[in-house]
């Protein structure tokens, strides 16, 4: 098999991708993103997301999510192995369209909450907490 | 993880038409992430409980998906509306198929 000038420079390329994929390691995170938005635009306010700005115990740190109008909410901690938390999907009966509840967070990360409002659009949400001792075991 | 799993569910036992109501849930359970490791260096494997459910009436009002993130003894708190005097159903779903269920009837003041 012949090398010519085009297929050195290609491996070379895919070569260099594949040492710098372990360097984003927030892929995960973006591609849970842009399963839940399709792609689409999130724009900056309709969410809130409570949570403390120092959490000694990483294995439960007390989240709250409320967005007006939203038919769900993703939470993801970009930090943690797998950045999934939790999809909040509100019925026809519930209240004030917030959920609170307690998380693992692995060490000092962004939180991000994304809203899927009822006109299809998306707002996001994003705090930064500081984690004291890691709750992932280990 | 079928063991000593015990579902908690705080809600008022009567409200007035088309209020919204404060509903706290707790379920005892381990929650296992799959990220721990036991003394021999093997992964302890992922047992958590997946989803969570609450309808009144048969009327959804929070499906929550759940990941490993999610704390040991799962808690939830959110609202419900409440339209009419019936029942609160609250379905927990586990990684090895249990389904543990908690019913809270709801009067009309």
């Amino acid at each position: 098999m012949e090398f010519t000038r085009r297929d050195t420079l290609a491996i070379g390329m895919g070569a260099v991708a594949i040492t710098v994929l372990p360097f984003r390691v927030n892929a995960a995170a973006e591609e849970a993103i842009s399963a839940f938005t399709g792609g689409a635009d999130i724009a900056e306010t309709g969410v809130t997301l409570i949570a403390p700005e120092i959490a000694e115990n990483g294995n439960t740190v007390p989240i709250g999510v409320e967005a007006e109008g939203a038919v769900a909410i993703m939470v993801l901690a970009m930090g943690n192995p797998t950045p999934g938390v939790a999809t909040f999907t509100f019925g026809e009966l519930a209240g004030a369209h917030s959920a609170s509840t307690r998380i693992r967070l692995a060490g000092t990360q962004d939180l991000v909450a994304i809203a899927q409002m009822a006109d299809g659009s998306f707002a996001k949400a994003s705090s930064n907490v500081k984690v004291t001792i890691g709750g992932c075991g280990g | 993880m079928a063991e000593g799993v015990k579902p908690r569910v705080k809600a008022p036992s009567s409200a007035a038409a088309g209020e919204a109501v404060v509903l706290k849930t707790l379920i005892s359970h381990q929650m296992e992430s799959g990220q721990r490791k036991n003394a021999d260096g093997t992964p302890i494997p992922r047992s958590i409980i997946n989803r969570f459910t609450c309808e009144f009436n048969g009327k959804s009002v929070i499906d929550v998906k759940m990941e490993p993130a999610i704390s040991t003894n799962p808690y939830f708190e959110f609202e419900a509306v409440i339209p009419e005097a019936g029942d609160l159903k609250f379905t927990w779903y586990d990684d090895d198929g249990d389904v543990y269920e908690d019913v809270k009837s709801v009067a009309i003041a």
